[in-house]
């Protein structure tokens, strides 16, 4: 059974259909991005899907759940973390605090506890900030815990706001341009980061990506959107070699020609 | 430049034992001053900023209890009676403090902007202003047509028990309030909030028909005061007698108790705000204060975070409510007013939003402004305007002076000043809030 099963996703707003009839499927473990030109309704999918969103039609299965009419914070804890497309961190609290807040649904001190302190309250805390200490390793970022985070650099934000997602614990991670206005350097880094975190973590990963270098590197299968609409799907040789695709970017008559330049 | 200066030679004396002695010097400093002149205002400004001194210079933290416990528990008491003004002062630091502390909580931590909060304040001083008074034998006598002599609905000391009882009703009512309006985000939920505080003044207003239950305009009074013990003022008389110079009489202790009680609210308002602000409870007010969207995504729910956020912020307007209620035995609509909710505002803006001393400085420093400066100035003029002084140069006689220039009628200017220079000049307030630093021991690979 696949992790996530969306069939017929609809999500209009006034007269233009955002996302139009999507049907979607993806396995469990795998790392599979959704490409698209601007507007083409890739990050109202993220929204629909983390219910930000209410789709105006089909169902969406995760984990043998039905999503549709759950609230966005209900989704979160069924197993799905995002981070979004410009970096919403909590800008005024610290590196640790905000991965703490990602691990928000894991809590279990109640108000007694926390209010006197109780040795279950204590533990837990502990347990907490060394996870999170663990975790900022674990994405490369040194020494910055008490940093509030809108001090970090651009790139240390990126992977704060991953960290903050994986501190959930989730099944299905979902990033919003991941790579967006990051170095060749830094954009390798963080196509490793995908890997480890695929395969240390076995967490299934779905992401939206403009850098071809990115999505072509990491990308299991792909899946393209135009128009709201899902225009193709497969592996990243076929993609490239799909003619709807190319027109989607290109526009009719680059077909014939010269696409090479662009998906390379 | 200058402030560079100032923080150049505080860093130079808050050194070792200087700082003690700075502190120490200072409250003597104070105390002797008010001591000696009991009716001089900078003389206790002299003696209240030492609380600051006592804040912002290294001490060790059991120097720092036992000073704040004798300046509390001791000075003040004692300047208090000697001077029934002072206290008065410092009686309405504490309720504001305490006011601004719950407010604090919705606003500094959740990010709610409240217009309305002394709806809160109201509903527990209508609850034991009801319930501690005859009005419950005046249901169904209009204003002003009840019989004299109708007996007090429940004794002085169920009190104690309103407390608690306030806590829990304001609480409720915060929740009841929450939840249809805390889908609403910023500028909508500032007016709804801003609506409801109206609503429940103009409630106050009007609920004296058809059924009494309010008294309408003219208010409640009079309202009981709990029994005190029978021991209490001669003890302070024996105790404190000789230093305060003269016997305090029963009502001038009932004034240092409502002081005592203040206090106490507001320790356990900072215990419980220091813990929640800690805690898994405290984390996501604030993510949802920086960030909703990015808050809710982490599983945060969202109306139920803000909804404890509101009732916390509520039961604790409610208590002082109660204690309103109490220490000035008459309460009327008059008190809640719009006004009110925009000076506790203030307060948390001005000391800084999320930050505990900074808000207990600003209720501190906005209700002495209020209270001591404007009055004072106002007393200035007024003593000028009755004398034959002149302005030299443009020939203007104080005596022409318009009664409308009365300065303690500029308490809404002075809010507004405070709230445009401080968004201006430091929008994090006076002491800004800190985020926690964290010392965690990680194996480094």
């Amino acid at each position: 059974m696949a992790l996530l099963e969306i069939n017929n996703m609809t999500k209009v707003f006034g007269g233009l259909k955002a996302i139009s009839d999507v049907t979607f499927s993806l396995e469990k473990g795998r790392i599979v991005s959704i490409i698209g030109p601007n507007g083409a309704g890739k990050t109202t999918f993220f929204n629909t899907l983390t219910g930000i969103y209410k789709p105006d039609g089909g169902t969406i299965k995760f984990n043998g759940k039905s999503l549709v009419g759950l609230r966005p914070d209900q989704i979160a804890a069924c197993g799905i973390a995002r981070t979004f497309q410009n970096i919403r961190l909590f800008p005024d609290m610290t590196v640790i605090e905000n991965i703490l807040v990602g691990m928000h649904i894991h809590f279990k001190q109640s108000p007694i506890q926390t209010l006197f302190r109780l040795p279950g309250f204590k533990k837990e805390e502990a347990e907490a900030e060394k996870k999170a200490a663990r975790l900022m390793q674990y994405v490369g970022l040194k020494r910055v815990e008490n940093e509030l985070a809108k001090n970090l650099p651009y790139g240390a934000q990126r992977r704060l706001e991953i960290a903050r997602a994986l501190a959930a614990e989730p099944l299905l991670l979902l990033l919003d341009e991941p790579a967006a206005g990051m170095n060749p350097q830094e954009t390798e880094d963080i196509i490793r980061l995908f890997r480890h975190i695929k395969t240390d973590l076995g967490i299934t990963i779905l992401l939206i990506e403009h850098d071809m270098r990115v999505v072509m590197n990491i990308s299991e299968d792909i899946c393209v959107m135009d128009y709201g609409e899902k225009i193709a799907e497969g592996t990243p040789q076929q993609i490239r070699a799909n003619t709807r695709v190319i027109e989607a970017y290109l526009g009719r008559g680059a077909v014939a020609g010269q696409h090479e330049e662009k998906m390379q | 430049m200058i402030s560079s200066f100032f923080k150049e030679l505080f860093n130079r004396v808050n050194r070792g034992y200087w700082s003690y002695l700075i502190v120490i010097g200072h409250i003597v400093a104070g105390s002797f001053l008010v001591y000696t002149q009991p009716r001089s205002n900078l003389a206790f400004l002299v003696l209240m900023t030492s609380f600051m001194s006592l804040y912002f210079f290294t001490t060790s933290l059991r120097f720092k209890l036992i000073a704040a416990v004798i300046l509390a528990l001791v000075i003040i008491p004692i300047v208090g009676a000697r001077n029934i003004f002072y206290l008065e002062v410092i009686f309405q630091i504490s309720v504001f403090a305490a006011l601004a502390l719950g407010l604090n909580i919705v606003v500094g931590f959740a990010g709610l902007l409240d217009l309305g909060y002394v709806a809160f304040y109201a509903v527990g001083a209508y609850l034991w202003a009801f319930f501690g008074s005859q009005q419950f034998y005046m249901l169904h006598y209009a204003p002003g047509t009840a019989p004299a002599a109708l007996p007090f609905f429940l004794p002085g000391d169920a009190f104690y028990m309103f407390l608690v009882v306030g806590v829990i009703i304001a609480g409720l009512t915060g929740i009841l309030l929450g939840l249809p309006v805390l889908r609403l985000r910023g500028d909508y939920l500032a007016i709804v909030t801003l609506g409801f505080g109206e609503v429940i003044r103009v409630l106050a207003n009007n609920l004296d028909k058809p059924l009494n239950f309010t008294n309408g305009p003219q208010g409640i009074t009079p309202i009981q005061r709990p029994t005190m013990p029978d021991f209490a003022v001669d003890w302070f008389n024996s105790v404190f007698g000789g230093v305060v110079g003269h016997n305090v009489s029963a009502a001038v202790m009932y004034n240092l108790m409502f002081y005592m009680f203040a206090l106490a609210v507001i320790i356990v308002i900072i215990f419980v705000t220091r813990r929640l602000d800690d805690s898994k409870i405290g984390r996501a007010w604030t993510a949802v204060r920086e960030d909703e969207t990015a808050a809710i995504a982490q599983g945060i729910p969202l109306v139920k975070m803000k909804l404890a956020a509101f009732a916390v912020g509520a039961s604790f307007a409610g208590v002082m409510g109660v204690l309103l209620a109490a220490s000035r035995t008459f309460i009327s609509p008059e008190s809640f007013s719009f006004m009110q909710s925009i000076g506790v505002l203030t307060m948390v803006i001005l000391g800084g939003a999320g930050s505990i001393p900074g808000v207990i400085l600003g209720a501190a420093t906005v209700t002495i402004l209020n209270l001591q400066v404007l009055q004072g100035f106002s007393l200035y003029l007024n003593e000028l305007r009755q004398s034959d002084a002149v302005i030299p140069i443009i020939n203007f006689a104080w005596k022409d002076l318009s009664n409308q220039l009365d300065p303690a009628k500029y308490q809404r200017l002075l809010f507004g000043l405070i709230l445009v220079l401080m968004m201006i000049f430091r929008p994090a307030g006076l002491i800004p809030a800190a985020r926690r630093k964290r010392k965690i021991d990680l194996e480094e690979n």
